[in-house]
């Protein structure tokens, strides 16, 4: 008998990985907005233009996961982050519409909606990280725990300004991609002072977080997170200039290690020290009607999620997203 | 808790139904994108392919729009109604995720390649694109309509240690309703959309009336128009008699019926007196209501008073009846005037009307889920769950703050929307 709870757990993680992966970078491109010129604007939107509605649907599927496997959990903890989600919502809206109104817009109306695209993604970006903040920590009250949200919420900014830059060095060339990759280096450091930061601060904050990372022997194998981590930031600051999609790749695996340590902080628990996934878990009968469908439907999302990346890659040159 | 339970009713009713504003229109437009690319795929007339190229435009924009608000709504159930996913959470939250699964990620994906893969794609692949986000955008309305049909007329499910599964998946999707529900929305989706290509066509024509893809699209959608909205009368009523069937008190809600009657008359308009149980200045036709909900003009009709207190707010679900079918009828009008006239000339009276009637299918649209929401309550699945039962826990504060914040975005992009879709429909008009 399969363990359905787990299954989901993992579903989900993976759902909400490649959210974060490929949301992460658009985002990010979004943030870097501001330091590029118009004709640059147009080549980074560009860049993204025929992938971020997909992008975002892994956002909803993720959540649409949790809502089916743990309902339980999804009303507790998008109870309890319920100003947050509104505020990223709003970021979202704002970008989501932008994105094609500045395509659409003239004049002062332009300049609008390419400061609401990059206002919009920075809200978005910062609600995220600080959601995952205080998901970290259980919602638990207290000055202490809202700084460490604040902390990683400027973190995961950092993090997708690296992915949004790595991906302007892989999608562009010439003296944007040259700017791109002055971006990731601040990227790079922005994301190494955050990691660091919230690699302290969640043992502080969360005592199951420290009993399960200081346990010898196990504390051993343990780091090969961290130096893993480590090395691929090394990997990607040298291969920055020099490979244009080495610096991407690695930035994703970053995510990938990262993701992995978080799960492996609160596993089992779907909401920390509360609530463990099989208390939370749907009954089989849904899971089981899930697991059917998803196992038929997914390997065709990643089959023409592929597709459509491989129509679209290559360098972007021209500087109208839409093609005449 | 009451005001509490209020604000979270307007907060998700406004998030609805500013959401539901642009799937309406996009699953028709997918559709009729699906013709112009094939058109042109056919003929190679670049009327067509203008007409193409301009409306996948207003495709995307209006399927961003639906995107964003979607996004929203998915957090929504959540955030306001916990007591929903609680007790039916094991029923509706499959329904939800296979519309994400089966239909989101293929209308996403491929409508990037339907914008911006004309130059990349061999023209087949992009014509067929069109098909598959055209499939998609309907795939998602029948999960949607699968899950509130659910709701409306639950089938299919067991209780189990007080909360809800499902004993048939075949019986939860296929419930009684669900078969009209979906035909009822689709129709409207495709009439809205038909009045939408027509309005912005004829804006168009009044700027510069020899525009050759802009008449192509006017006629089109205006014959589409007179097709389907004789069609959506017809299943309008089968709807009707379903909800008869199953939620009466909904129908005695629709009428203004307080009592059980025998020949029943039906009220055209009246003022809905809730405290005193009685229509003021009623105008009403003798047996007529007998006559349409019975096919008998001496037959029994269910009041409101069998019904206890459990039956909704008359006056919202009456007025709203009432606006979509006053629509309707002006729709229906219109478009057999506009086929009769169009095939002789492109009288500027004519286009000023279409223009003006651009978005009439929101205002149907919208009045038929006011309708069907509001006449669910007080039940948020009719039966088992109450709305003031699934509300969250958000204070007042909360939900004030965040419904302010809301109301002002949805505002900024609803006019952006409509300036835009009139300033895209006008641009390159000479």
């Amino acid at each position: 008998m399969i363990d359905l709870p787990v299954v989901f757990t993992v579903l989900m993680g993976a759902a909400i990985l490649a959210y974060v992966v490929l949301d992460g970078y658009d985002l990010g491109v979004g943030m870097l907005m501001p330091a590029a010129d118009r004709d640059e604007q147009n080549r980074m939107v560009a860049s993204i233009g025929p992938f971020w509605d997909a992008n975002e649907t892994w956002l909803v599927l993720g959540i649409g996961l949790l809502l089916v496997a743990f309902p339980l959990a999804h009303g507790e903890i998008l109870g309890a982050l319920y100003l947050p989600v509104a505020a990223m919502l709003v970021g979202l809206m704002l970008r989501g519409v932008a994105f094609e109104l500045r395509i659409k817009a003239e004049g002062w109306h332009k300049e609008l909606w390419n400061w609401l695209f990059w206002a919009g993604s920075t809200l978005a970006s910062l609600s995220q990280g600080f959601m995952l903040g205080r998901y970290i920590t259980g919602f638990a009250p207290g000055m202490g725990y809202w700084l460490f949200a604040l902390i990683v919420a400027a973190s995961l900014c950092g993090g997708y300004v690296l992915l949004g830059a790595t991906w302007l060095v892989l999608r562009t060339d010439g003296p944007l991609q040259a700017k791109a990759v002055a971006w990731a280096r601040w990227g790079l450091l922005w994301v190494a002072l955050g990691v660091a930061l919230v690699s302290l601060g969640t043992p502080l904050v969360s005592e199951t977080v420290r009993d399960k990372w200081f346990d010898f022997p196990r504390t051993l194998a343990l780091m090969v997170l961290p130096g893993g981590t480590l090395a691929l930031w090394l990997w990607v600051w040298t291969c920055l200039g020099k490979s244009d999609w080495k610096p991407f790749a690695g930035a994703v695996a970053i995510y990938v290690l990262a993701f992995i340590g978080l799960a492996y902080s609160l596993f089992p628990f779907v909401i920390m020290d509360r609530l463990t996934i099989w208390d939370a878990a749907a009954h089989p009968s849904a899971l089981v009607f899930m697991l059917v469908g998803t196992s038929i439907v997914l390997p065709f999302i990643v089959g023409y999620t592929i597709y459509a990346y491989r129509v679209f890659s290559g360098k972007v040159t021209g500087g109208d997203p839409y093609e005449k | 808790m009451e005001e509490a339970l209020l604000l979270a009713r307007v907060q998700f009713g406004l998030n609805i139904g500013f959401h539901i504003l642009f799937p309406t229109i996009t699953i028709g437009l997918a559709w009729i994108l699906v013709v112009f690319r094939l058109r042109y795929e056919r003929t190679r007339d670049p009327a067509w392919l203008g007409a193409y190229k301009l409306w996948v435009k207003v495709f995307a924009l209006t399927f961003a729009m639906g995107v964003v608000s979607g996004i929203t709504m998915s957090f929504q159930f959540g955030t306001n109604w916990p007591g929903y996913m609680n007790k039916v959470g094991n029923v509706a939250g499959p329904l939800l995720a296979y519309e994400v699964l089966t239909a989101f990620f293929l209308e996403a994906t491929f409508l990037g390649v339907m914008l911006f893969g004309m130059n990349r794609v061999s023209g087949r692949v992009h014509a067929a694109s069109a098909v598959v986000v055209a499939f998609g955008t309907t795939v998602s309305a029948f999960w949607i309509l699968a899950l509130n049909s659910w709701m409306q007329t639950p089938t299919g499910h067991v209780v189990q240690d007080g909360v809800l599964i499902a004993g048939s998946w075949l019986a939860v999707i296929f419930n009684p309703s669900f078969p009209y529900r979906f035909a009822h929305m689709l129709l409207a989706s495709a009439i809205t959309a038909a009045f939408v290509v027509a309005g912005l066509s004829a804006w168009r024509l009044l700027r510069a009336a020899n525009d050759a893809s802009a008449r192509k699209t006017l006629r089109f959608a205006v014959r589409l128009a007179a097709l389907l909205v004789p069609l959506q009368i017809v299943v309008g009523d089968l709807h009707g008699l379903n909800t008869l069937e199953h939620q009466p008190a909904k129908i005695a809600a629709v009428e203004a019926l307080w009592k059980t009657e025998k020949g029943a008359a039906l009220t055209l308009f009246a003022v809905i007196n809730e405290e005193k149980k009685r229509n003021d200045y009623a105008v009403e036709i003798p047996k007529a209501l007998s006559l349409i909900l019975k096919h008998d003009p001496d037959g029994v009709v269910r009041g409101l008073e069998e019904f206890g207190k459990d039956h909704p707010p008359v006056a919202p679900v009456f007025w709203s009846f009432r606006v979509m079918v006053g629509v309707g009828v002006l729709m229906l009008v219109l478009s057999w005037v506009g086929v009769f006239v169009l095939r002789k000339s492109t009288p500027r009276w004519l286009l000023w009307s279409f223009a003006a009637f651009t978005f009439s299918g929101w205002v149907a649209t919208l009045a038929g889920w006011i309708v069907t929401e509001i006449g669910r309550q007080p039940w948020l699945v009719t039966g088992i769950l109450r709305t003031a039962d699934a509300v969250g826990q958000a204070s007042g504060a909360q939900l004030g703050a965040s419904l302010t914040g809301y109301v002002l975005t949805y505002a900024a992009l609803l006019i952006s929307y409509m300036v835009v879709l009139t300033h895209l429909a006008g641009k390159g008009a000479q």
